[in-house]
């Protein structure tokens, strides 16, 4: 559909005198700028909710995909040597850019969570932890469980993949539910504002009979109401788009404890984002208003 | 201007009149009488696109109303004024604005400065410019509606009933305005069941009579 923007911004800006022709619809006003602002604040947060998920998808999917662990669960007495056997395979394994150990402080924040703090792993028969750093475009995974399998037999290794899949995948999907929900917020607010128009336009049916009367055009009475609802819509979102990222602002800033609830928010220039809301409010609000007063022109003449 | 030629209108399935021809010419003077309910409103109605005539052919100002589409109805509306024995006013505008609503529509406004005060003195209602219509009396209205109606300088004036609401008095003024606006050159066309009227205008000015009834537009009797 070719969308004639000049013209669009002629109905917009339309005839101060046209508008003036409509007398003021206080009801359909009210309403037109209630739900343009409740329903762009929750563009607000269906935004919110699909940039974080879009950020933690891709976290999970690039950071994650380049790294790997290797578990070494081993008698005390043979975990050194399995240890050094298992860095030196790793070492000489294409793909892998760095290999290296969790120190003992490092295993224990990984517990804490569970255990508490001052867990005194170094006494524990715990499995030692081995960071693998992946290059270029990683190790043959399964040649490199066959070596492990040979050389260090206490070792397992886990690529991540089998968590991280569901989670990407759960993070992409709420990232695509989180759009939807922008798409049904954007059509319940052309719905809303179809039938504010469509109240106004039959509360003032004398009116339009009266401009047509005097020689009006359909365009020209569609403007004046067009006009109107469109601008109030665009203030609605305005409002409902600042108060949005305002709350949004007011949450919790990231933290390790608070993981992907706290991370629900915009970040750089991703706060530029909600800008788009009042004039995608103000352009469903035009056509859909336009649409309803031609089509009730029609039926009317 | 406008011309009707063997045109019917049916109205809920029933015929309210048929075979009904009638030209207005340039300049010409009609009056429409019959009795209520014969259609005169209707055949005004057809004179200014408002209703599409189930059988026959109106053509305004040379173009086949049935094959204009809506704007082309509202460009041709333009040259013609309409005045309702209700006026029909927007109540939330002052006298003046509903004076000048025809220049506005046509996004002629600027010419509203110059025309509208010479006009509304013209209709005897600089006094009440800035009231609204609602304030004003029949006569007043009627006045107001004329104005409206004459604006734009239209080639045709249709009025329907416009005494049917004011005293013979103020009938006197509105028809006096009518025939000097035919003076000026206006095709006018006025719907009314007052004989009174129609016998002081054929005193100032040669005027058709037609008469809708049975179904059909004749020519009036020698009554008149």
């Amino acid at each position: 559909m070719k969308i004639d923007l000049a013209r669009m911004f002629d109905l917009i800006a339309g005839d101060p005198q046209a508008d003036r022709a409509v007398p003021p619809t206080g009801f359909t006003a009210r309403l037109t700028l209630f739900t343009a602002g409740a329903m762009a604040f929750l563009a607000v947060f269906a935004m919110a909710l699909s940039l974080a998920t879009g950020r933690l998808a891709d976290r999970w999917s690039a950071e994650l995909a380049r790294t790997s662990t290797l578990r070494i669960t081993a008698p005390v007495d043979q975990t050194d040597a399995q240890l050094r056997a298992a860095i030196t395979v790793l070492e000489t394994t294409p793909g892998v850019a760095a290999a290296r150990p969790l120190s003992a402080d490092e295993q224990r924040a990984l517990l804490e969570p569970w255990f508490g703090a001052g867990l005194p792993v170094e006494d524990l028969a715990i499995p030692q932890l081995i960071e693998i750093i992946e290059e270029g475009g990683g190790y043959d995974s399964i040649g490199l469980r066959a070596r492990l399998q040979a050389e260090v037999p206490g070792a397992v290794l886990d690529d991540h993949t089998r968590w991280r899949e569901p989670l990407v995948k759960a993070a992409d999907r709420l990232r695509t539910l989180g759009w939807l929900a922008i798409v049904l917020i954007a059509g319940s607010t052309a719905a809303m504002i179809t039938l504010a128009a469509q109240a106004a336009l039959a509360a003032n049916a004398q009116v339009i009979r009266v401009m047509r009367l005097v020689g009006a055009r359909d365009i020209y009475i569609a403007g004046a109401f067009v006009r109107r609802f469109t601008l109030r819509a665009l203030t609605g979102g305005a409002i409902g788009t600042v108060v949005g990222m305002i709350a949004i602002w007011l949450l919790p800033s990231t933290d390790v404890a608070g993981g992907f609830l706290t991370g629900l928010g915009f970040q750089g220039v991703g706060w530029l984002a909600p800008l788009i809301i009042p004039p995608l409010a103000a352009a469903a609000a035009f056509f859909a208003t336009r649409a309803a007063a031609l089509r009730m022109l029609e039926e009317q003449s | 201007m406008i011309e009707l030629e063997n045109v019917a209108y049916n109205y809920g399935g029933a015929e309210l009149f048929s075979q009904v021809s009638l030209t207005l010419a340039a300049g010409s003077f009609h009056f429409l009488t019959g009795p209520s309910g014969a259609g005169k409103t209707t055949l005004l109605k057809l004179c200014y696109g408002a209703l599409q005539a189930t059988a026959g052919q109106v053509r305004l100002f040379g173009d086949d109303a049935a094959r204009m589409d809506r704007d082309a109805v509202a460009l041709s509306r333009r040259r013609i004024g309409v005045v309702h024995q209700d006026c029909q006013f927007l109540d939330h505008l002052n006298v003046s604005d509903n004076i000048a609503l025809p220049l506005t529509v046509s996004g002629r406004d600027a010419e509203a400065a110059g025309n509208l005060g010479d006009l509304i003195s013209w209709v005897g209602l600089r006094g009440q410019a800035d009231q609204l219509p609602p304030e004003l009396s029949g006569g007043e209205r009627q006045r107001a509606a004329l104005a409206r109606a004459v604006i734009m300088s239209p080639d045709v004036i249709i009025a329907d009933e416009p005494t049917g609401n004011v005293d013979w008095e103020m009938s006197q003024r509105l028809l006096t305005l009518l025939v000097e606006l035919n003076r000026m050159g206006k095709t006018v066309i006025i719907a009314t069941h007052d004989m009174n009227l129609i016998r002081a205008a054929k005193s100032q000015v040669t005027t058709r009579v037609l008469r809708l009834q049975d179904r059909r537009l004749m020519q009036a009797g020698a009554e008149l």
